[in-house]
Parts: structure tokens; sequence; C-alpha cells
């Protein structure tokens, strides 16, 4: 069943003069078509500027395509009587982990959301026991968000929107601003609730290493989706990767460049197991 | 130029319930013209080491001599100190405040004391530097890229001439391109300038390519202070610190352990391309770019 | 740090003090504040402390929390006590050396007045201590509810001062860290005339300002993405409503006033 479909998506940033004639038009998205059934782990990957961010922005419906159709679970983003559901379906989680928390203690900026949708208050309160729960922030729930590391905020963040019970979850870059403990906790914390609970996620990044586990990865440059298929079929393309300004694994470089003098081995190495196996078998070891 | 800390200690929040030791005994020495990488995760206190650098934070105990001479003298010239040694914090383009990134540039300059002509020359000189186009030095610095904030901001530094630039995180949210473009930058400048450079960061991965001597910080004392290398060649204790050395180092040792007899000490992708290809019998195609240094000992 | 200010900080406990409702402990703030200012002679400051006492005791939090409050301010209660101290001019002197003299009123008024000042502050801070912000707000909220009759955007109001409480910790870190990064440049903010000081500021100004709206546009970003939109249709996590205990502390709280007032006529 798909839960994100669109077809032939186009989003222009129309920038204006003082009288309202248009001076540049910027496109941002460009002919996207896009196809993501219930419980995948999409990732998206784009230097900055790509799109990608632009892309996430639809699929909550904050903004609207200028062509083409971009359908949620079901449902037109561009028709406004079915904004609060679409947001509903699809929660988004952003870069910046200060300026997605509203209160000042962790419980009542996971019941935010569920209070937006007006869930009776027992309700809420279990949602919120479960959703940090999930998150494995239980422990925090009643401390001040100004004490918790840029990782546990962005796990307090994505508690916020899983209380809201969504099909999917939109993460527009959301480790950019951590450090490697952090990021590797955000991203144990998506996969487990992709595995555990069925949520599709769609994360939106730049650093290949987070992509290595997705079940498809979809590649975007100049507003359009240039590359798309499993890591394994994505990162053998080492070349057309780097045209698109985005860089491969350490591990995935060397092996490439391994092929290129000559040594036979596999195309698509993803990980340093594999690598060590191929050179081992190589060695006769 | 020589930077000297002997015993530092810092401590904030003295005598609270959250007193913390930033810094324990810090004892550095740095030298003309080096390349140094200073790696530690967040609450390391790499952030407050290299605000004593500049003066910016004083030291609860322990001295910190430019060029020989006592920063926390009574007669020492604080103000000055910071026209020499450089700092730019992680995110500099959140200080763009001019209303064009020329006369933001000419701020330190002004600040230290120079007329707006000679400011103006300097603005010029920075700006080419870190390669910002002419036609953009006019432009409202809000009209501009994230990646050229940064270097706007980078140049707002080095337009004060500092001996020494220390750079936080300098690649923090940009992409892959734009932070090997800046990396690039920070070389090319370095070489040019002769200026000694220290480099924070999170990753070593990053920064190894490119520095001579790396410095691990962690619960604010340094745990290792050596040449990439063998600061790699601890990468048991390093991961017991939450930080990771390069993936083709765990490779090399991964492989020595199965029996191939490849030298460990590789850091960078090219080196590991080479010891893994002679151990094969086979010769690299020989394109290690210029600037990387090679993990030589 | 400048973080360390536990002024408005909460302190998470399970005491009676906590889960009572924020309305009252706002009314009871309120007039706790005005019998600080109106009790007159030991009678009345007796009552008044063991009230505070009872009321910290109740609250579960531990003294030197509220203590590092006092420290904040320790300037100016000294300035307080040295003003009263040696100009308060009434013939009972008590000590004198050439021109400067202390009076026995002198004394007295710099003891109230610093007393003020500490049951002022300890005041204050056994509300924010055990009544989260997004609780006052909430409480601010039902409290002036009756005005939304009259227009007054109640819910609102009372959202964008809880957001505002919210962030006020991160702008004062953002202040620093932009402050650091211009004195970097060699920006000085201490020394030179009022107006010098004044220019420099702009450094500091400008960048805040731009960060701040930015925050606000991500923050009004997530929000929407949350499904907010205003005050129609919203439940309440922690809806108040008045039980035993409040209707408690409301007798409690007019019976402490009227002993206040009551012991006005002691005034020893």
């Amino acid at each position: 069943m798909d839960i994100i479909k669109a077809v032939k998506l186009v989003h222009e940033y129309i920038r204006r003069d003082e009288e309202g004639n248009v001076e540049s038009i910027q496109t941002a998205l460009d002919q996207v078509d896009l196809d993501i059934q219930a419980g995948e782990f999409i990732a998206v990957l784009g230097h900055n500027g790509s799109g990608k961010s632009t892309l996430a922005k639809h699929i909550n419906a904050i903004l609207a395509p200028s062509e083409g159709t971009l359908w949620v679970d079901g449902k037109d983003v561009s028709e406004d009587a079915n904004i609060w559901e679409v947001r509903q379906s699809a929660g988004m989680v952003f870069q910046n982990p200060d300026n997605q928390i509203v209160a000042s203690v962790v419980e009542e900026d996971v019941g935010f959301g569920p209070e937006n949708i007006g869930i009776a208050t027992d309700e809420i309160w279990t949602r919120v026991v479960d959703s940090l729960k999930s998150v494995g922030m239980l422990k925090y729930q009643k401390h001040s968000p100004n004490k918790l590391s840029g990782g546990q905020k962005q796990r307090v963040a994505i508690a916020g929107v899983v209380a809201m019970q969504p099909k999917c979850i939109v993460l527009d870059e959301p480790t950019a601003m951590l450090d490697p403990v952090g990021r590797a906790d955000v991203l144990r914390t998506v996969h487990e609730l992709n595995r555990t609970k069925g949520v599709t996620i769609l994360l939106i990044t730049h650093y290949m290493e987070e992509v290595v586990e997705a079940d498809r990865v979809f590649v975007m440059d100049k507003g359009k989706v240039v590359m798309q298929g499993t890591p394994r079929q994505i990162f053998s393309q080492v070349e057309e990767l780097q045209s698109h300004r985005l860089d491969v694994p350490q591990i995935t470089l060397l092996a490439h460049e391994l092929r290129k003098e000559g040594m036979d081995i596999p195309k698509d190495i993803l990980t340093r197991r594999e690598l060590l196996e191929a050179l081992a078998g190589k060695a006769g070891k | 130029m020589s930077l000297i800390l002997d015993k530092v200690s810092y401590v904030y929040g003295a005598g609270t319930a959250y007193e913390t030791w930033a810094l324990k005994n810090i004892n550095l020495k740095i030298d003309d013209g080096e390349f140094i990488g200073i790696i530690g995760h967040t609450g390391s206190g790499k952030s407050t080491l290299i605000q004593h650098f500049n003066g910016l934070i004083k030291a609860t105990s322990g001295g910190i001599y430019y060029n020989g001479e006592d920063i926390y003298d009574a007669d020492y010239d604080l103000k000055a100190l910071r026209s020499k040694v450089g700092l730019v914090f992680q995110y500099p383009e959140h200080q763009l405040f001019e209303t064009t990134i020329f006369d933001d540039v000419c701020f330190g300059p002004m600040n230290q004391g120079l007329s707006k002509n000679e400011a103006g020359l300097r603005a010029f000189e920075a700006l080419k530097k870190v390669g910002m186009p002419e036609e953009l030095y006019y432009q409202s610095p809000f009209d501009l890229s994230g990646g050229q904030k940064r270097r706007v901001a980078i140049a707002g530094v080095l337009a004060m001439k500092p001996e020494v630039l220390v750079l936080d995180e300098p690649t923090a949210g940009l992409d892959p391109k734009g932070r090997d473009e800046i990396f690039a930058q920070i070389c090319e400048m370095k070489e040019e300038n002769n200026m000694t450079v220290i480099l924070v960061s999170h990753s070593m991965e990053d920064v190894a390519q490119y520095v001579s001597r790396m410095i691990v910080m962690n619960q604010g004392q340094i745990v290792y202070d050596d040449a990439p290398v063998r600061v790699f060649g601890h990468y048991k204790e390093l991961e017991a610190i939450g930080l990771a050395a390069p993936q083709v180092t765990y490779l090399l040792h991964e492989m020595r352990e199965a029996g191939f007899a490849v030298d460990t000490g590789a850091a960078t992708v090219a080196d590991a391309k080479r010891e893994i290809l002679k151990y094969f019998n086979r010769s690299a195609a020989g394109n290690i770019s210029c600037k990387r240094m090679d993990g030589i000992l | 740090m400048i973080r360390d200010i536990t002024l408005g900080q909460y302190y998470p406990a399970d005491s009676l003090l906590h889960r009572m409702d924020p309305r009252v402990k706002l009314f009871g703030t309120m007039l706790f504040l005005i019998a600080v200012f109106s009790f007159r002679g030991i009678a009345g400051l007796l009552l008044i402390t063991v009230f505070l006492a009872g009321v910290i005791r109740l609250s579960k939090v531990p003294f030197r929390y509220m203590v590092k409050g006092l420290k904040a301010i320790w300037v100016l209660m000294v300035i307080t006590a040295f003003f009263n101290l040696f100009l308060t001019s009434s013939p009972n002197i008590i000590w004198e050396w050439k021109w400067i003299h202390i009076t026995e009123e002198g004394v007295a008024t710099a003891i109230k007045m610093m007393i003020r000042l500490v049951y002022l502050i300890l005041g204050t801070s056994i509300m924010t201590l055990t009544t989260t912000p997004n609780e006052l707000t909430d409480g601010l909220e039902k409290s002036l509810k009756p005005l939304q009759a009259l227009h007054v955007p109640v819910h609102e109001i009372a959202m964008m001062m809880a957001i505002a409480l919210r962030f006020i910790p991160i702008l004062i870190e953002e202040t620093d860290k932009i402050m650091r990064a211009q004195q970097a440049r060699g920006a000085d903010f201490e020394s030179g005339s009022l107006l010098r000081r004044a220019k420099a500021m702009i450094p500091l100004l400008v960048p805040l300002f731009i960060s701040a709206f930015r925050r606000a546009n991500d923050l009004a970003m997530a929000m929407e993405a949350r499904c907010y939109r205003g005050g129609a249709g919203r439940t309440k996590m922690k809806p108040l409503q008045y039980k035993k205990k409040d209707y408690a502390g409301y007798a409690v709280l007019f019976a402490f006033f009227a002993g206040v007032i009551a012991l006005r006529r002691f005034t020893i």
C-alpha cells in the first residue's frame, strides 16, 4: 500500500520585487516521482540545495506543490481540507533540536501534539509514557530540555511526534547538528521505531553512513531524483555520487579505488567485514 | 610564535552543586607553523580550551605564555592577543551583522585601530583568500548561502592577520562537498600565509588527513598528543571514550589480525590503498593529492 | 555560566505544593508579597516567618536550592542595607565617626528591608520551583479566561508566555556566544563612554535578533507540523480542577493574611 505517492511534483520559489513583478524563479523540485510503501525505511540523500528539504516539507503539507500531485496516506496534500489529517499521518522532526521543543518540561512537550488534536487527558498520559519509552527517554520525563544533550533533545522531539501516532515520520537532517554519539543514538532510535512499530521512516540526510541500513535510497540533485535503489546499488556508483556532491564512506571508496587498480573484488561492498572477507578470499586466507 | 599552557585548569560553577572541572591540569606547547587537530566530543573541554588561547576565558589556575610573555600579567594587552590568536567559533555565520559583507569583514581590523582605508585593504585581501567573488562584496550577508556566509565569517577573522588561526568545527552542518572545500581552503591559507592552524572537531576521520599532530581530549584532560598514525594505534582506548579511529585504520588492524602483513599506520584511503596494493604486489597509480598528510611519522 | 540561574527554574519533586493548583500558588504568592511589605512589628514578622518555613518544608525543595537565588541579589541587599544604615536620619544615634552616623532607626530599617528582600526572593522562588512554566501559564490562562468574552486573546498570550519562558535560557546562552565571538574579533563591551558602549551593542543585538527570528520561524513550523492551530479544540494534559487541598490552601492563605493584618496593631 502506498503511503506516500508523488507524481511529477514541482515546486518553484518565486521571488518578486516591490511591484510584485517576478524577479527570479528557483525550481526546487523538478518533476519528482516518488513511491513509498508502508513500513519502509527510506533515505533521501542530497547536498545542500538539492531540494530534499523542500520535498520533506511537502510531505507534511507545510509547502504546497506548484505543479503535480502528492498523496499522503491517500489524501491529496494540496487540498486545504486535508492539511491537518496529512500532518497527523506524516510527522516531522527538524534539524535544530532546540527550535522544535515547545515546553519547559520533557513530558509536557511530548504531550503538546496530542493536546493539539484533542486527545483526552488520560490517553495523552498513556501516549506520553509510551512514546518516551519507545525512544529510551522515560527517565528524563520530568527534566528540563535545557540540560539534555543534542541527541537526547532530538529523541524527545521524536517522542513528541510518535505520541501523535503518525503512519510515517519524516526526519529532515535530524543529525546535522549532533556529535557522533548523538547521531548514533538518533539513528538507533529511528531504526527501532521502524522495526518494532512498523512506522514508515523517511530520513533526509547528506551523511552516507546513515543510509547503509535503509530499504531504499533516493539521491537528489538540482531538484530531481537522479538515482534510486537499494543502498548496495547506490553505493557502488561512487563516481556518480561524487558528481552529485556526495561522498561515500571510506570503506566503499577504498574498495572502489582497489577495483580501479584492477583488483577483482565485488562492486557493492558496504561494510568493513565484507571488504575484509573479499581480500581474505583473494589472498586465499 | 609559541604558545605554552602550563598546568592550566578551569572550573565553572565553583562552590555550587554544578561545579565542573572543564579543564584539568593541561600542559601544552604549540610551535610556529604547526597544523594541529584537537579531537573530543561535547563535554571533553575542547571548546573551553581554545577560548583560553586568546584569553577569552581566564584559567582558574596555571599559566599561559604567548611568545614567552605571561598573558595573565597585569600589563599584558589581552586585546592585542586576540589579534594574534584568531578564533573562529562554531557556526561563525551567526555573528555576521553588518549591512554588507565587506563592512563586516572590516569590523575586526577596525577594532584593532586601523583606519578605514587600511581596514578596507585587509578586507579585500581576506575575502580574496577565502575565495569570495568580488561582485558579492557589497551584498548583504543575509543574501548568501550557508557556505558563503561561513567563508565571510572566516575572512572576518583572517582580516586581523592572526599568527595562529583556531577553527572550532569549521565544517559543522556543511554537506560533503562543502566540507572538502573548506578544508582545502584552510590548507591553502596555511601554506600561503605560514600560519599555525588548529582545528577542533569531533571527527578524527575528517581531520586526520590534514594535520600533523593530533590532541585527543576527554573529560577535561589531554589523553593523547601525537602524530595521527600513532594516536590511531590506540583505537581500542579511543573507542572506550566514544571516539572512533578512521574506518581504514580498523580495517588494516583487522587485516593484520587475519594474518596479512600490512602496516597498520594508515588513516586515509590513499594510504590504505597503497598498503593493500603493496601486499598484493601491485603499485598504486600514485595520485595522492597535495596538502593531505600521509601519516608520515 | 550564565545558565546557572535558579530563579525561575523548576525543581521536580512530589510534594503537596507541587501538586497544588497553580492558581492557588499564584494567588498565594501575591498575597504573601503584600503581607511582606505591609507587616508591622515582631509578631507579624514571626507569623510570616512561620508561614514561609512551613511552605518551604511542604515543598520538599532542599533549602540550599532556595538560597542559591539569594546569591544573585546579595549585592542589592548590601546596597540596601548600606543606604538604610547610614542615611536614615533620626535623633537616636548609636555610633558616630566624623560626619558618618548610624541611628537606631537606621539599623531597624536596614534589617527590615533586608528581611523583606530575602522573603520576597524566597516567596517567589517557591512558586517557580514547584510550578512548571507551562503550569503557571495554564493557571494564568484559566484565571483570565473570562476576559475572552471581551475578545482578549487569552490562550495566545498564555502560549506566548510559555514559549518565552522556555527560550529565555537559550537566548541568554546565545547572547554569551555571540559576545565571545565578537570579542574574539576585538569588540569591546566594557570600556568607553555610554554612547560608545551603546554603539558597541550593535554587533551583539543584530545577530541576536536575527537568531531569535529564525528560532521563531522554525518553532512555528514545528508547532504547525504537530497540528497546532490555536486554542480551539485543544485538550489539556494537566487540566486544572480544584481539589480539596486547593480549597484548603485558599483557606490557609486567607487565615494567614488576616493574621498579618490583625497583628499590625502590635508594632514592636
